[in-house]
């Protein structure tokens, strides 16, 4: 399943697939600066980031390990999980 | 005030048809679950279950009974024959309207549907499902409601009917809805329990989806670890418990013989999340308390707290977090096991499982263990009886339950003759 | 047992109109939500047409962040629930933390998400299938839902009966006011309009084929062909009388005065279905003699044999032609788990209103049918007490008294 890719995910590709699996708490501006706001802050819970991580999976062919919901409390930790190195099949 | 009495018990549980092989496998210890057999789990990140080792025909279904039936309806009727056998009731002998139905199940028809969903989709492949491949009985399995009309035909009950759908705290519940129909006086006697059948991929899927379900494929027969420090996840499991509740003092009067008392329910919501926990339990204290304040009984007096114990993390905080809050220092002293160790995670039909064990335990005088415990979590600190099963004489017993929506839910089992504040 | 339990919210989602006024009006005018298909393309399956709910934009009710974890059907109770907690004026801050529950009724659950999920299994593999796929199709979850969007922390669940799970879930709804809780978010909302949700229904044979939307669900008429589906249905916010009075509540539709259930006997058992006895024990469970009664809500099938069975239930406890019996439903078609639950809503419409509506679009009963059916145009009476009947398939049976409140 995996695929070695030059393909980053950045912030806006993250925060379109959050748009389109899980929605978008009212009040929040995910196109603001909230690189470093917890998901919890940006109204995700770990459902909503399974989801995205679902389709970061899909979409780009990448595998991110499953402890990447609980670690990854940021939108910037959870691109350098996703860009760096990923391929490791658990 | 009315009060009721469990008379009778039917189990249809991994590792065993029939309340002795299950009463046995739980006092060994022993666990049931195993690598999915029923179809190639290959694809899932899960690939363990407890499965029953189930043949309808030999159960004494007949042909046309296992060939309408769903699994989960056949475990049900199975469950329902064998308990009404078990109470010594005559059924016929009662006025039909005065015998009610509640059964648990939370996914209902879930294997034949996916099946039969397989087979009009042509594989899923076609949208636009094809009727003219459908079987008769489809729309039965479609309303899992069937499955108490099943239930209620089988045992001659005319009175309310229903199935409780409450996720993972339908088999609670489905007995907490029968205790109030006898107590408030609409029926004498209820047909009372929970019933699932939800090994299938689809299942598998879901709930690997949320990584719900534990990894530990390589040791199947020890997945299932609940207050474990290693502990990954729930295993799936399947089964049914049916109970014959009647009014204790009509079912004194037959010289019946009472298993407990079903002394106190509470069912309470969180509110919070559909899957998510909170680690301070708070909710399923206040169904604790609740169920307690009904049963009049004070939090000291209990002997025994079946847990919900569903493996996970998120559960073994969020309910000793509720224990400790509902029992203060007494906590410490209760004696608490989780069977799903042992026979998986059965969703809707685990809570009558669960309470069927506990009054087992309160006939036999010994505890059920909690299976796989070898390494305690060091943040979880009461008394969850590791691995072997216990001696011990309980007057009161509690069972609790969490379930998908947020449900709570908690039943309090008591010795009839106890002297009621 | 001196509490007395009252409705004082409605939500209604109907075929026939969006919001409990509009669908009222529709309903006295006559006007059938009853129309093709257009949830998918039904052309290929013998049953084309389905009551669907008009003009739900689910983005104007719905938070964004549950849209792609819901169904169509939870987005419908969603609203509806909120609709009915408005009406009735409860601020649920002020409501003690567990006085309030929630308690619905399901049929097949969100069925349009199952099958989606399923197609993406089985298509597709199981990388494909929503995190949400675990609680979004269930039958708890529009109970689990309306409880978290409204902090709602009391005794809920969910009763499951097909057709006559709404008035099972206001019975329980009573039940858990009686003990002491202040009020219980009740009643069903279903919708189950998608290939996967239709084949069911068409193996078990009692669905209309005819392609007249004005000729295909016609019960209690001698063409009478069976049943169209529909979507929707109500949630009412059952309340304690004393506690509505104390906050001042602003009006209170009715009481929920009797209510009772049974299970049909065994098929070839001999014995008598248990409609009769449930309507009877309805009654009795509301203190009412059969003349008490000035308006039956019917279950109303469409299916001839079962259309004959409640009439001569109907006349076994009333006498023939006794009492008026209507089927509004006719402009709705069944909506299963939130037909009922829609039916007690306008029973309580009508004892407000004095005014019972027709069972728009049948002429007249078949001959032979012993009972008064209010057709042609709605009647005006002096409603003091309604009976709303429901039957589920399989064998259930289940009677709703509404009274008028003194």
């Amino acid at each position: 399943m995996t695929t070695t890719t030059s393909t980053t995910v950045t912030l806006a590709d993250l925060t379109r697939m959050l748009r389109e699996s899980a929605g978008e708490e009212e009040g929040i501006d995910l196109d603001g600066d909230v690189l470093d706001t917890p998901f919890l802050e940006l109204g995700y819970d770990s459902l909503a980031l399974l989801q995205v991580i679902g389709e970061v999976q899909r979409t780009y062919g990448i595998s991110v390990p499953d402890d990447a919901v609980v670690d990854a409390e940021t939108p910037r930790a959870l691109l350098e999980l996703i860009n760096s190195g990923q391929g490791s099949e658990a | 005030m009315r009060r009721v009495a469990i008379t009778g018990l039917g189990v249809v549980a991994p590792g065993g048809i029939g309340v002795k092989e299950y009463w046995d496998l739980l006092t060994a210890g022993r666990t049931a679950t195993r690598t999915i057999s029923f179809y190639d789990p290959s694809q899932f990140r899960s690939r363990v279950a407890a499965e029953c080792d189930f043949d309808p025909l030999a159960a004494g279904l007949s042909q046309q009974e296992t060939r309408r039936l769903d699994r989960a309806a056949q475990f049900a009727v199975v469950s329902t024959r064998e308990a009404l056998a078990d109470s010594g009731l005559d059924t016929s002998a009662l006025d039909p309207g005065r015998i009610g139905t509640s059964l648990g199940s939370a996914v209902g028809c879930t294997t034949s549907l996916e099946r039969e969903y397989a087979v009009v989709s042509d594989g899923g492949r076609e949208w636009l499902v094809d009727h003219t491949y459908a079987i008769p009985q489809l729309y039965r399995h479609f309303v899992p409601s069937s499955m108490a009309a099943e239930v209620g035909q089988a045992a001659g009950a005319e009175g309310p009917a229903a199935v409780v759908s409450t996720g993972c705290t339908s088999g609670l519940d489905s007995l907490g809805h029968a205790v109030e129909l006898i107590r408030e006086g609409t029926c004498d006697v209820m047909i009372a329990g929970a019933t699932e059948a939800p090994i299938s991929p689809i299942t598998s899927a879901c709930f690997d989806a949320i990584l719900a379900t534990t990894p530990r494929n390589d040791t199947p027969e020890s997945a299932c670890r609940p207050f474990d420090r290693t502990r990954s996840g729930l295993v799936l499991g399947e089964g049914a418990a049916v109970l014959v509740l009647e009014e204790l003092e009509s079912a004194r009067a037959r010289g019946a013989h009472v298993y407990a008392e079903i002394a106190g329910f509470a069912q309470r919501c969180n509110a919070y999340h559909m899957t998510g926990l909170k680690p301070d339990g708070r909710e399923m204290s206040e169904a604790i308390d609740a169920a307690l304040a009904e049963a009049r009984i004070d939090p000291s007096a209990i002997d025994y707290i079946n847990a919900h114990g569903s493996g996970t993390k998120m559960n073994d905080r969020h309910e000793t977090g509720a224990f400790k809050r509902s029992l203060g220092e007494h906590a410490y002293r209760t004696a608490i096991s989780s069977i799903k160790s042992m026979i998986g995670h059965s969703l809707g039909a685990i809570g009558s499982l669960e309470i069927a064990a506990c009054a087992l335990a309160m006939e036999h005088g010994v505890l059920p263990p909690t299976a796989n415990l070898h390494e305690p979590d060091p943040d979880l600190d009461l008394d969850y009886i590791p691995l072997t099963a216990r001696e011990k004489q309980t007057d009161v017993v509690l069972s609790v339950g969490s379930g998908f929506g947020g449900f709570q839910s908690a039943m309090v089992l008591a010795r009839p003759e106890r002297s009621i504040a | 047992m001196t509490t007395t339990t009252v409705v004082t919210g409605l939500g209604i989602a109907a075929p026939n109109g969006l919001g409990t006024e509009d669908y009222w009006k529709a309903t006295l005018a006559g006007e059938s939500g009853i129309g093709p298909v257009t949830r998918f393309d039904a052309t290929r399956y013998p049953a084309r047409l389905a009551g669907e709910v008009p003009g739900f934009v689910a983005e104007e009710h719905i938070p964004s962040r549950l849209m792609p974890q819901t169904d169509h059907m939870t987005r419908l109770a969603l609203a509806a629930a909120e609709w009915a907690l408005e009406d009735a004026g409860i601020d649920t801050g002020d409501v003690p933390e567990y006085g309030m529950g929630t308690v619905t009724s399901a049929s097949g659950g969100a069925v349009e998400f199952g099958q989606r999920e399923l197609q993406n299994l089985w298509s597709k593999g199981k990388e494909h299938v929503s995190a949400y796929q675990s609680f979004a199709w269930f039958y708890a979850v529009n109970t689990g839902q309306i409880s978290i969007r409204h902090k709602l922390r009391g005794p809920s669940g969910v009763l499951l009966t097909e057709q006559a799970g709404g008035i099972d879930a206001i019975g329980q709804a009573r039940r858990h006011v009686r003990k002491g809780f202040q009020a219980v978010v009740s009643g069903g909302v279903d919708a189950g309009i998608c290939p996967w949700g239709w084949v069911p229904q068409l193996a078990a044979g009692l669905m209309s084929t005819e392609q007249d939307p004005a000729r295909a669900f016609l019960p209690f008429s001698a063409d009478a062909s069976g049943y169209v589906v529909g979507e929707g249905g109500a949630i009412l916010v059952a309340e304690d009388l004393a506690a509505a009075r104390a906050r001042g509540a602003s009006h209170v539709y009715g009481e929920i005065a009797g209510y009772a259930a049974t299970l049909d006997p065994a098929p070839g058992s001999g014995r008598p279905p248990g409609l009769v006895k449930a309507v009877r024990t309805a009654l009795a469970d509301a203190g009412l003699a059969p003349a008490d009664i000035d308006v039956v809500f019917a279950d109303a099938a469409g299916v001839p044999e079962l259309d004959r069975a409640e009439a001569e239930a109907l006349a076994e406890v009333f006498g023939p032609g006794a009492v008026p019996v209507t089927a509004p439903k006719s402009s709705t078609g069944r909506l299963l788990a939130g037909g009922a639950a829609l039916d007690a809503a306008t029973a309580l419409l009508a004892l407000r209103d004095g005014v019972v509506p027709h069972t728009a679009g049948v002429g007249a009963p078949a001959a032979g049918y012993p009972i008064d059916l209010v057709t042609g145009a709605p009647r005006e009476a002096d409603l003091r007490n309604a009976l709303v009947l429901a039957r589920g398939h399989g064998g259930f049976n289940a009677a709703l008294v509404v009274s008028r409140t003194a």
